[in-house]
């Protein structure tokens, strides 16, 4: 499995994601730029520029027409994703910590940062997906995260809820309609950062990583545990792959420790549990900073991780993770 | 912002104190007033004289109580009764109140003569004590408590595994664990903040130690209940006697012993002392001591150089009965035990003495049949007298053996396990003193009129050296000169010695046997068991090698080298691993396993421990935050006599196929149980991804069923692309020259 390192940004990445179709990767970086690439080879398909502050979050909707990005410039902006057009800015009290369309990406979702007076919200727009389109300034839901800020955020299946994670480690259910509080779980250690939520293709369970060192499957309905992984070092992502039952995480010495210690044990790899028996598999080292972000390709062919250091690195899976099998799957497998 | 002093709340609540019984509160914390008669000192067990011979004995009296502190003038008072005779008694004022101290200290319990012994108490004491309603005027005998069956200390031996147990200590828990070779280990005890500073084994496993400010706790028995605790306030290190008969504690601070401040069986006799001797059964002191001062030496420069403490300051004799300590350049002081006086009442004076060593077993020389303990001790060059090496026995005090030693700049006293051997690692400088080299003389302790063997071709200075445990092999380290301010530690060399092969039931002369050359070794952990050694980098920025090697290693027949073939050794080095960060190696009880440990108490790098077979195979590798110990629990020394030992060893291949059958049965056993457990994960995740994706088609949710793609609006008649990608590749790259 050789990477493919994508060098276009000059400072440290902090999100990147596969578009539906798996060709194109998004990446932001904390130097402004929102970077477009192919996949299968890392050229470079364009930039988008416009951003005045560092980029925090990036998506793309379900058909590759729009692209949403939020930064630190307390900005939400969309933009053409075949012309690199500014289609639309929305401005805020704080800076944007997520972004997230819904799964018919007819909706657009926010989280802005708790600063200075104003308190962390979720909020909602409707989106038309068409470029040539006027968006809506009008936000048609507003949530008050006045418990613990949300950190991260995203629409269930259907979009009927909205599942936050929050600083404190709790995990919230809300109504993705109303905008109620439905349920509030206490997932991860107390006062341990939810770093990343992301979701399983089908949206009915999702992955969260935390501060604490572990990673945990909840069911969207029940908010219940499924599955723990845990790790040697604070986590910063984790995704789901399709395909072979894996999850992939990312993480690693804070940035502001790693000075203090040495690249060995910065513990800079991205690391694969089987998703069911929540056992490690295997390890991918390169990075030489923490791992921001893991991606996973949506056809489950590759993965890509965005790291402190400044590069994305893309991989291209192997056959033999492909065939790479436990006894029971392979009983399984062959019923 | 936090409101001042001031604007604090009052607290309104109306509470009376006075309905408070705190009697019981002041009884406990009573607080001794300055009542002024601190001075005055009762002297009891006086002969009883009539009135004229009173003024006699105040006299005789004032001799003994001057000798501690000044008397005030007539500040003897000494009662008549009605019949014109004394009462046997005195009141006695001292100048000052710490004389009076001194006179309780020192005097009381002296002998006037052979039926009057003096008794001195401090009045206040007489006051506090003797007070009525203190004392019960009836006598009651102690309750004696009724027997109660205590756990078996050692019953982790009888483990049907035969495994062994290591104790942890990371963060703030310690944990006893029973080794599981590469599986995790399986806890027989975890606790938090069981000790304050560190952990530590009794010689022979039986105890678990803990370190507490206030002193140190002995732990053992299946429940691991407390066994002993011996209160030594500021304690710093522990010391076992090698039958866990005694304990020594130390403490760089003087103890603090009075009234004001008791301290759980320690009296006024422990006041101001370092050490304490403890006897373990009973948990009582034996006698304490203070810290000899070394007397402070300068370098070449001037500059004075800081002494490292000796530890164990006091070293034990084999066979427990015997204690000593070394005043340096002076004397050893040998004390019998239990009784803990001073062999002889004398300490044995050796002139210039730098250092000295108890055999580690009772030595069995030839031709001697009475009792003996050996120690050895060495006298640096004084004068025109050359260096000294002696081997003196005890308690008969003789110098069994003597060596003169010229050039002579430091030395190291080695025993070997079974103290056949000693070997005096004699670092000498040549005449200019501008280069030095290593000497080793080996003492042959066994062999009549104690031979000593010199091997002298070492070039360089020896830095580390260690004899084969109950063998008579050893491996040495060298390193050429250290150049000053190197960056770069000097690489090493590794040496290995051997007997030659020798006709009948003798020990050859000592051989080199090979030198590995270019190491960064330093450090030397035998085998308990002798014939494995791991050689390795410790306290090392950048090399972490561990080199483990056989001595006995068995060649294929026609492989045989000539050249070793009249040695008793044959040397191999089976695997080399590295360890980073490693800073401690500890080998288990049966050398079979050698676990290896990043300490934090030394750095933050990747602590945890690896564990190794004997061969040097890794077995299991475990990264803990804040790991401080691992410590395999010593055994006693085997029951079994040297003929069932030998049955053992004859039928090896019989019982090694049980156990063999064994491991593979619970292998077995715990991979199916793994199996079944993924089983059932498994089926239990593919139900919910089943009732899951039942509820997604109930509700119509085609773009999650469909992994998430959007049709497109008029996708009706979804339109194909082509894509043509162009794949360059290089087959034969060919270089022609034209023309």
């Amino acid at each position: 499995m050789r990477p493919i390192l994508l060098s276009g940004h000059e400072r440290a990445l902090t999100q990147v994601k596969y578009n539906s179709d798996g060709d194109i990767i998004f990446s932001v970086s904390k130097d402004h730029v929102v970077g477009a690439w192919f996949s299968h080879n890392g050229e470079r398909l364009g930039t988008y520029h416009g951003h005045q502050g560092a980029l925090w979050t990036v998506d793309v909707d379900p058909t590759s027409t729009l692209l949403a990005t939020g930064g630190a410039d307390n900005t939400m902006r969309l933009w053409e994703v075949k012309t690199g057009k500014l289609l639309k800015t929305w401005e805020f009290n704080t800076s944007i910590k997520r972004v997230e369309f819904s799964p018919d990406g007819r909706q657009l979702l926010g989280v802005t940062e708790k600063r200075s007076g104003h308190l962390s919200t979720i909020v909602v727009y409707e989106i038309i997906p068409d470029p040539e389109a006027e968006q809506t300034d009008e936000q048609s839901l507003r949530i008050v995260c006045d418990e613990s800020k949300a950190t991260v955020a995203g629409f269930s299946y259907l979009a009927i809820y909205i599942i936050a994670g929050h600083e404190d480690g709790s995990v919230s259910q809300y109504d993705a309609k109303t905008g109620e509080l439905l349920f509030n779980t206490q997932a991860h250690e107390a006062d341990m950062q939810i770093t990343d939520l992301q979701w399983a293709p089908d949206r009915t369970y999702f992955i969260t990583s935390s501060k604490d060192k572990s990673a945990k499957i909840l069911a969207t309905d029940s908010l219940e545990v499924l599955k723990t992984y845990t790790t040697d070092t604070p986590l910063n992502s984790a995704a789901i792959t399709p395909v072979k039952d894996y999850v992939i995480l990312g993480g690693g010495q804070a940035a502001m420790d790693v000075t203090t210690t040495s690249a060995r044990q910065g513990k800079f790899e991205a690391r694969f549990y089987h998703k069911v028996f929540m056992e490690e598999i295997g390890r991918v080292r390169g990075h030489f900073g923490p791992l921001n972000y893991v991606a996973v390709h949506p056809q489950g062919l590759g993965y890509c991780s965005g790291g402190e250091d400044g590069y994305v690195r893309v991989h291209h899976f192997d056959k033999p993770y492909f065939d790479f099998m436990y006894e029971v799957e392979r009983e399984q497998a062959n019923l | 912002m936090a409101p001042s002093y001031e604007n604090l709340p009052i607290d309104d609540d109306e509470f009376d104190e006075s309905q408070i019984d705190f009697t019981d509160i002041e009884e406990q914390y009573q607080v001794r007033l300055d009542e002024g008669l601190d001075a005055f000192v009762v002297v009891d067990g006086l002969p009883v004289v009539p009135e004229d011979n009173r003024a006699k004995l105040v006299k005789f009296l004032l001799r003994k109580l001057n000798s501690v502190g000044r008397v005030k003038d007539d500040g003897v008072f000494m009662p008549l009764n009605d019949e014109g005779k004394t009462e046997g008694y005195a009141f006695v004022e001292y100048n000052a109140p710490s004389e009076a101290v001194q006179a309780v200290k020192q005097l009381h319990g002296t002998p006037l003569d052979k039926k009057h012994t003096m008794a001195v108490n401090k009045l206040t004491d007489i006051d506090r004590y003797g007070r009525e309603g203190r004392i019960e005027e009836e006598y009651y005998p102690p309750e004696i408590e009724p027997f109660q069956q205590k756990e078996h200390l050692r019953s982790w031996l009888g483990d049907s595994d035969a495994r062994d147990q290591i104790v942890m200590f990371r963060g703030d828990k310690v944990g006893v664990f029973w080794n599981e070779k590469e599986d995790a280990p399986e806890a027989a005890v975890d606790r938090d903040n069981w000790t304050e500073f560190f952990v530590q084994w009794s010689p022979q496993g039986t105890f678990l130690t803990s370190m507490h400010a206030q002193g140190v706790q002995l732990w053992g028995g299946k429940t691991w209940s407390r066994q002993k605790r011996f209160a030594h306030p500021g304690v710093n290190l522990v010391d076992f006697s090698p039958s866990e008969k005694y304990v020594t504690t130390w403490s760089h601070k003087p103890l603090q012993v009075d009234e004001n401040h008791p301290v759980p069986h320690l009296s006024l006799e422990e006041d101001g002392k370092n050490y304490i001797i403890w006897d373990i059964a009973t948990g009582k002191p034996l006698r304490s001591f203070t810290t000899i001062d070394v007397p402070s030496t300068t370098d070449a420069e001037g500059n004075p150089v800081k002494k490292k403490m000796q530890w164990p300051t006091f070293k034990w004799s084999s066979d427990d009965k015997y204690v000593a300590r070394m005043t340096q350049g002076q004397s050893i002081s040998v004390y019998e035990l239990p009784r803990m006086n001073l062999l002889e009442k004398a300490s044995i004076k050796i002139e210039g003495v730098m250092d000295f060593e108890w055999a580690p077993a009772t030595p069995k020389r030839d031709g001697i049949k009475v009792y003996e303990q050996l120690l050895c001790y060495w006298t640096p060059e004084l004068g025109s007298n050359p260096a000294k090496v002696g081997l003196m026995s005890i308690p008969s005090k003789e110098i069994v053996r003597t060596r003169n030693l010229f050039n002579v700049s430091d030395a190291k006293l080695h025993w070997q396990s079974e103290a056949a051997y000693v070997c005096v690692k004699v670092d000498r400088h040549s005449k200019s003193k501008k280069s030095m080299a290593t000497n080793l003389e080996i003492f042959r302790v066994r062999e009549k009129g104690v031979p000593v063997e010199v091997v002298d071709s070492i070039k360089d200075t020896v830095i580390n050296f260690a004899w084969e445990p109950k063998g008579n092999r050893f491996v040495l380290i060298t390193t050429g000169e250290i150049p000053a301010q190197a960056a770069v530690p000097p690489k090493t060399s590794v040496s290995f010695f051997c007997p030659e092969k020798a006709k009948g039931n003798v020990v050859g002369n000592f051989r080199h046997i090979r030198t590995y050359d270019k190491k960064n070794s330093n450090a030397i952990y035998w085998s308990p068991k002798g014939r494995f050694v791991v050689v390795a980098s410790l306290q090392s920025q950048q090399s972490f090698d561990l080199d483990f090697y056989d001595l006995s290693y068995e060649k294929p027949k026609d492989e045989k080298d000539e050249k070793d073939k009249d040695l008793t050794a044959n040397l191999q080095l089976m695997n080399t691993a590295e360890h980073y960060g490693v800073t401690d190696i500890e080998w288990d009880p049966t050398g079979r396993y050698v676990a290896t440990v990043a300490s934090a108490f030394r750095h933050h790098m990747e602590n945890g421990y690896h564990l190794y077979d004997f061969k040097g195979n890794l077995l299991r590798e475990e990264h803990i935050d804040r790991f401080k110990q691992l410590i395999w629990r010593p055994r006693p020394p085997t029951l079994l006599s040297k003929e069932e030992q030998s049955e053992i060893r004859k039928n090896l291949r019989n019982y090694s196929k049980l156990f063999d059958e064994q491991d593979l049965a619970k292998k077995n056993t715990a991979n199916r149980q793994v199996v079944e457990q993924r089983r059932r994960l498994l089926q239990e995740w593919l139900a919910w991804r089943e009732s899951m994706i039942e509820m997604l088609k109930e509700e119509g949710a085609e773009i999650e069923l469909n992994g998430g793609i959007v049709k497109k609006e008029d996708g009706e008649t979804e339109e194909t692309e082509e894509v043509e990608e162009i794949v360059e590749e290089i087959i034969e790259e060919t270089e022609e020259v034209i023309g």
